[in-house]
């Protein structure tokens, strides 16, 4: 529709217009520095990652198992202090193809985040991380899937510990 | 509609420099667990509604909303956050329960101040961006600039201003919970380094990490939870000017008229004479001071002759901050006025343990949002 205007009313800004100063704006950056305590059931999970090991947690009022690990059964509302590791597989609940990158640029190739369903964890509960060593039309929902990790000596008790999940089979 | 409120749940943890063993998270759970407990309710089948107190900035999360309900058992339930003092979020649940909707209403705060690396820049971020931030001061000015005024209005000094810190930090020995007890002369207090003159770096409150959860309910639920409800007799809040150019620097405006709201609804004509003690703002010493005046416990320029004659001591005739305040319990952020409050219930509920003080039947808890700002709340409370 726009492409039938030929005029736009109003006066229009240029980004030259900010760099000759003819439009009078304020600039500055905010120095927010943050450091957030991991607490109990993060702390441990982190720990497990660093150790190539996917840390879940059971409630044993509603035998849900849970992952990431917390202290508290949101359901329940009742203590989690029953920590069980899962296995380093599992399915693909949904993923999305991003051709955008977190600062804004334009990509080729997409970034792909799934939430993977970890095998040993209960139905829905799964992990946010990436795909990988996979052809993106090829990705689907349901997809077995298994976590590639750095090598040991070069973990840190991340997220990033896992470097993505890749396919079981070859698709 | 409910014509009647009651605190019938208290629960807290902290308040400590550092808490590195607790994520905020599991802080907010402890809390909530204690004041369940306290209360005798299941927040997944009893509570109807919550509300939590936090600042963006101060979480280092935006849309920090969203990641308070798991832990307070309030998954699926109706949640809300606001930006305030936790003594707001006391009167948006009071609120709640008024309506006549919700018998049985939680309000939250919590302090992680300590994963904030960088406090004073971000509180900088609370200056007007255009107007007052290019000038780069340390936040810290407004205080300093609101003090002088303070004292060349009324007369006050800064002798007075310092044994405010020596009676708070002395009552914070008595409280287990409190970070900042100490033994101080007031030569000890003013011997300190500058920090925006008059202000002296020993007037100015430490930090804390901590949480509090009250857990609050009709009349009719209140009876049925607890044989102790601290009832609220009236809430009130206001905010002044927020321009630097054009407040009152020498008086808390915001805290006055939060004052006489609160005592409309209470009834409360003379509060000298009808309030047994307060836990007032005092951040910087300075400030308890000026509230103490806002509030009408005395006429401007009278509240440092009453700390240096005791009048506000424990034993005085006017208790202010047996707990130690801001000043010896540690400054806790969004969740101050929740602090203050969580002194007043329990003196009402005879459970403050040593610095219990006798025969008390109605408190104040007033609350302020710390430098730049001119807004307060207050609560009065009894039993």
């Amino acid at each position: 529709m726009t492409a039938n205007i030929k005029e736009f009313p109003g006066t229009p800004l240029s980004e030259q217009d900010f760099a000759e100063g003819n439009i009078l704006f304020n600039y500055d950056e905010l120095r927010g520095h943050f450091a957030w305590d991991t607490g109990i059931a993060i702390g441990r999970y982190l720990a497990a990652l660093k150790e190539g090991i996917i840390l879940g947690a059971r409630c044993t009022t509603c035998r849900k198992i849970v992952v990431p690990p917390r202290i508290v059964c949101e359901w329940c509302f009742r203590p989690m202090h029953e920590y069980i590791p899962l296995q380093d597989t599992g399915t693909v609940n949904t993923f999305s193809l991003c051709y955008v990158t977190w600062d804004v640029k334009r990509i080729e190739e997409p970034e792909i985040p799934a939430v993977i369903e970890i095998d040993g964890a209960s139905p829905l509960h799964g992990i946010m991380h990436m795909l990988g060593e996979v052809d993106p039309p090829k990705v689907h929902i349901g997809m077995r899937v298994q976590a590639v990790w750095k090598p040991a000596e070069e973990r840190e008790g991340a997220v990033t510990d896992i470097l993505y999940f890749r396919p079981l089979q070859e698709v | 509609m409910n014509e009647r409120v009651a605190i019938v749940g208290l629960g807290w943890v902290g308040f400590r420099p550092v808490t590195p063993e607790r994520s905020y998270k599991e802080l907010m759970y402890e809390a909530a667990l204690r004041a369940y407990a306290d209360a005798g309710v299941n927040p997944r089948r009893d509570v109807e509604t919550f509300v939590t107190v936090a600042e963006d900035f101060h979480e280092g999360t935006s849309i920090f909303d969203e990641y308070v309900p798991d832990q307070l058992g309030a998954a699926l339930k109706p949640v809300h956050t606001i930006g305030g003092d936790g003594l707001h979020g006391l009167a948006a649940a009071y609120m709640l329960v008024r309506t006549g909707q919700f018998d049985l209403v939680v309000v939250e705060g919590h302090s992680k101040v300590s994963n904030l690396l960088t406090l004073p820049e971000v509180t900088a971020y609370a200056q007007d961006p255009v107007l007052n931030r290019p000038l780069r001061l340390n936040t810290h000015f407004v205080a300093g600039l609101e003090m002088n005024r303070y004292l060349h209005e009324t007369g006050t000094t800064r002798e007075q201003c310092a044994s405010v810190v020596v009676k708070n930090r002395y009552n914070a020995l008595s409280n287990p919970s409190a970070s900042y007890g100490a033994e101080l002369t007031l030569e000890e207090v003013l011997a300190g380094p500058p920090l925006a003159w008059p202000l002296g770096r020993r007037e100015a409150a430490e930090q804390a990490d901590g949480a509090i959860v009250m857990v609050l309910a009709s009349e009719d639920r209140a009876r049925h939870l607890t044989d102790r409800p601290v009832w609220i007799l009236g809430v009130g809040w206001c905010n002044d000017s927020p321009s630097l150019e054009n407040r009152d620097w020498a008086q808390a405006i915001y805290a006055r008229e939060a004052g006489r709201m609160a005592y409309r609804q209470a009834g409360i004509g003379n509060p000298r004479d009808q309030i047994d003690f307060a836990e007032v703002d005092d951040v910087y010493a300075y400030k308890e001071l000026q509230a103490l005046e806002a509030l009408g416990f005395c006429r401007p320029g009278e509240a440092g002759e009453l700390t240096e004659a005791g009048v506000t001591a424990p034993d005085g005739d006017l208790p202010i901050n047996v707990s130690g305040g801001s000043l010896g319990v540690g400054h806790v952020l969004d969740a101050t006025g929740l602090a203050r409050a969580l002194e007043v219930a329990l003196q009402l509920r005879g459970e403050a343990g040593p610095r219990q003080l006798e025969d008390v039947e109605v408190g104040l808890a007033q609350s302020w949002r710390d430098v730049p700002t001119t807004s307060g709340a207050v609560v009065i409370l009894g039993n």
